[in-house]
């Protein structure tokens, strides 16, 4: 059979299919999706803007450059945390003692560095290490001795918060020395302008050459593919829009290097979670573990790693943390820090019933969180009022996200 | 293509299977030969042993006791994944597809190509090779297969067990959660299997199902062989009589009553 020229593609022969032939189709059927309940990143991008709106209203500093290079800095440290908990969230599963690992992973990079002396690379990586070691042992306790991950992490936020006391050996803070590459890391490098321009220039390229490959294959496999006008919108809006932060960024301080740390790690996550085969087993087990079972996966294995990453992810938070306070404290990784990532990677729009949700809820969660507590110290509110406000924000996403969830089963869009 | 069954050997064959759970013999001294291209029914009442059979089969469970050949050559059913490896795909009745996940990625599920870089085209253009060849009417593989009817969801957990392209397929109650139409359209897709020159072993309740693709039926009652039947020629009085274990029972007594016009009521 030769194909004629304008045959429909493989996938679009049914013809019961509303498929987007052109670019108003395709902005009509975006519409359909959400009305459906499909919300994907819409509610917390539109958090984010309703949020900064009225903090911009309510205080002139809030949007400055220096409080956005501010608030960059400070939602590395949870944003971390975060993105450990979207992973144990994907599975189905939780770990409520991402705060005290990071407290016990803080308290180590302070002693080593400062009682033993050591370099600061062997302090990160005893710090990180220690992190995996958890992990580990809470994957162990799950898969082996059945202890729900519930009940296996509320035991390890308080056991590893008494570990992290006991670390510091009473003193209520350890000071790391202030001109460690660990501490400037966290508080003053910053991207050369020119470089963070190529960065940005860099991004939206990719984005332009991963969607132009990825088209070109699937027409060759005779597969519908997004349209070229499409493609280069949508790659030159992330350019304007990373170019515009970029300039805005460098008219104070710009982009710092430990901001840039945590995109990294973002879209590596995205990529493991998005594009490999562990990555799609991950959601299979958040799933159905049964179905998984079946089909093969080892389903333990997948629990195990994922525990791992969340307590490294953690651990690393907690280098940062103390990086970014140049102390390691009694307090570090305690109080509202564990519900804060949890509470991030929801509002980011990662499902607590698993199987749902992406690496960059943890970005845009933590931003909406962060977001809330720096305008609320600008308006010199105290954390009772931030406490209040994030609960608010928390309970509204998870009820948005329970709704989409009935409006999409009842669409047919599962 | 014309398989002669009594000529050709069969591609699996099962000896004297037994298993156990503590003091109950759930299955004892089971014999069951498919050939390729043949549909057998396996039928029998709860507690027949249906369940265990194709859990045994599937390499969910281990036989206590019994020989397996499949193509002629003796083989041990170890786990699921080494006997999918083998050639013997399972469906079963719970389908177990991840609702989350959308149908390329639940039929290529623990078998995806290129582990650290998907290949999302080849397995997309695969399913769709795949769906059209067994005239699957699913109309995009981009929703999650929770948007999917019923009837849809047995077919890509069919199309799921194709994909290794095994010798034999065991369908666990294909039908049991489907409407009319849904139903056709698996039994069409079971005789598109079978004109494909698979084996198809089809655990069934619905005597008309089996009755409308089966070419033999084998009876399972209380964990035994209870007779091998062509389905062409025996009666479904004859099948019930095998299932429910003699003709003096309630089924066989309640249709001889109606028949005789309910004088003895």
């Amino acid at each position: 059979m030769t194909r004629v020229e304008n045959a429909p593609a493989v996938d679009l022969q049914d013809e019961r299919l509303l498929a987007p032939k052109t670019l108003g189709d395709s902005v009509r059927a975006a519409v359909r999706r959400v009305r459906d309940g499909d919300l994907g990143m819409l509610p917390v991008f539109g958090g984010i803007i309703v949020i900064w709106t009225v903090f911009q209203l309510l205080n002139r500093t809030f949007l400055s450059s220096t409080n956005l290079v501010n608030l960059s800095f400070d939602i590395v440290p949870v944003g971390f945390l975060a993105l450990g908990i979207v992973c144990v969230l994907l599975v189905g599963q939780i770990d409520l003692s991402v705060g005290s690992v990071s407290g016990v992973s803080a308290a180590i990079t302070a002693m080593v560095m400062v009682q033993y002396g050591q370099p600061t690379w062997i302090a990160i990586a005893a710090a990180v290490a220690a992190g995996s070691v958890i992990g580990w042992v809470y994957g162990q306790g799950f898969n082996r001795f059945a202890v729900p991950s519930f009940v296996m992490t509320l035991a390890g936020l308080l056991a590893f918060l008494g570990v992290q006391l006991w670390l510091l050996r009473g003193q209520n803070a350890v000071n790391l020395p202030y001109d460690s590459n660990l501490v400037q890391f966290a508080q003053l490098w910053f991207v050369p302008a020119w470089l963070a321009y190529v960065f940005a220039v860099l991004a939206a390229a990719g984005v332009f050459a991963a969607g132009w490959i990825g088209a070109r294959t699937r027409r060759a496999a005779g597969l519908s593919a997004v349209s070229m006008r499409l493609l280069v919108m949508r790659s030159a809006l992330i350019l304007a829009a990373l170019v515009f932060a970029v300039y805005y960024l460098n008219r104070t301080r710009g982009v710092a290097w430990m901001f840039m740390l945590f995109v990294a790690f973002v879209l590596v996550m995205h990529y493991v979670l998005s594009r490999t085969k562990f990555g799609r087993s991950v959601y299979a087990v958040g799933g159905n573990p049964e179905a998984a079972r079946r089909a093969g996966i080892n389903v333990k294995r997948v629990y195990s790693w994922v525990f791992v990453l969340c307590s490294t992810f953690a651990a690393i938070g907690g280098v940062l943390a103390a990086a970014r306070l140049a102390a390691a404290t009694q307090s570090t990784g305690t109080g509202d820090v564990n519900l804060n990532a949890i509470a991030a990677a929801v509002i980011g729009g990662t499902s607590l019933f698993g199987g749902r949700g992406s690496a960059f809820s943890a970005l845009l969660g933590i931003l909406v969180i962060q977001s809330i507590s720096s305008g609320l110290t600008l308006l010199n509110l105290d954390s009772s009022y931030r406490f209040m406000v994030t609960g608010a924000v928390l309970v509204v996403a998870v009820a948005l996200d329970s709704f989409a969830r009935r409006s999409r089963q009842a669409h047919g869009r599962g | 293509m014309t398989i002669t069954e009594s000529a050709a050997p069969p591609v699996l064959s099962l000896r004297g299977i037994t298993k156990n759970f503590g003091a109950v013999a759930a299955l004892a001294d089971v014999d069951l030969d498919v050939g390729a291209g043949e549909v057998v029914a396996v039928v029998g009442d709860n507690g027949a042993g249906k369940s265990t059979l194709v859990k045994i089969l599937a390499g969910v469970y281990r036989a206590d006791a019994g020989a397996v050949r499949f193509q002629g050559e003796e083989v041990a059913l170890e786990s699921p994944a080494q006997v999918h490896a083998l050639g013997i795909a399972t469906v079963f009745q719970d389908l177990a597809l991840c609702e989350n996940l959308d149908v390329k990625a639940n039929l290529f599920l623990g078998r995806e190509l290129r582990p650290f870089l998907l290949d999302d085209v080849a397995m997309e253009q695969q399913s769709w090779e795949l769906l059209r060849q067994l005239s699957a009417k699913i109309p995009t593989l981009k929703v999650p297969v929770a948007a999917l009817s019923g009837g849809q969801r047995q077919t890509v957990a069919i199309a799921r067990a194709l994909l290794g392209d095994p010798k034999v397929i065991l369908l666990d109650e294909p039908t049991a959660a489907l409407g009319v139409a849904q139903t056709a359209e698996v039994l069409n897709l079971v005789e598109r299997l079978r004109d494909n020159g698979l084996g198809v072993v089809m655990v069934s309740h619905n005597m008309a199902d089996v009755r409308a693709v089966a070419d033999r039926v084998a009876v399972l009652r209380l964990g035994r062989n209870n007779g091998v039947f062509d389905a062409r020629s025996v009666s479904s009085e004859d099948i019930v009589a095998a299932i429910t274990g003699a003709a003096d029972n309630a089924v066989s007594k309640r249709a001889s009553r109606l028949a005789a016009g309910t004088e003895e009521s």
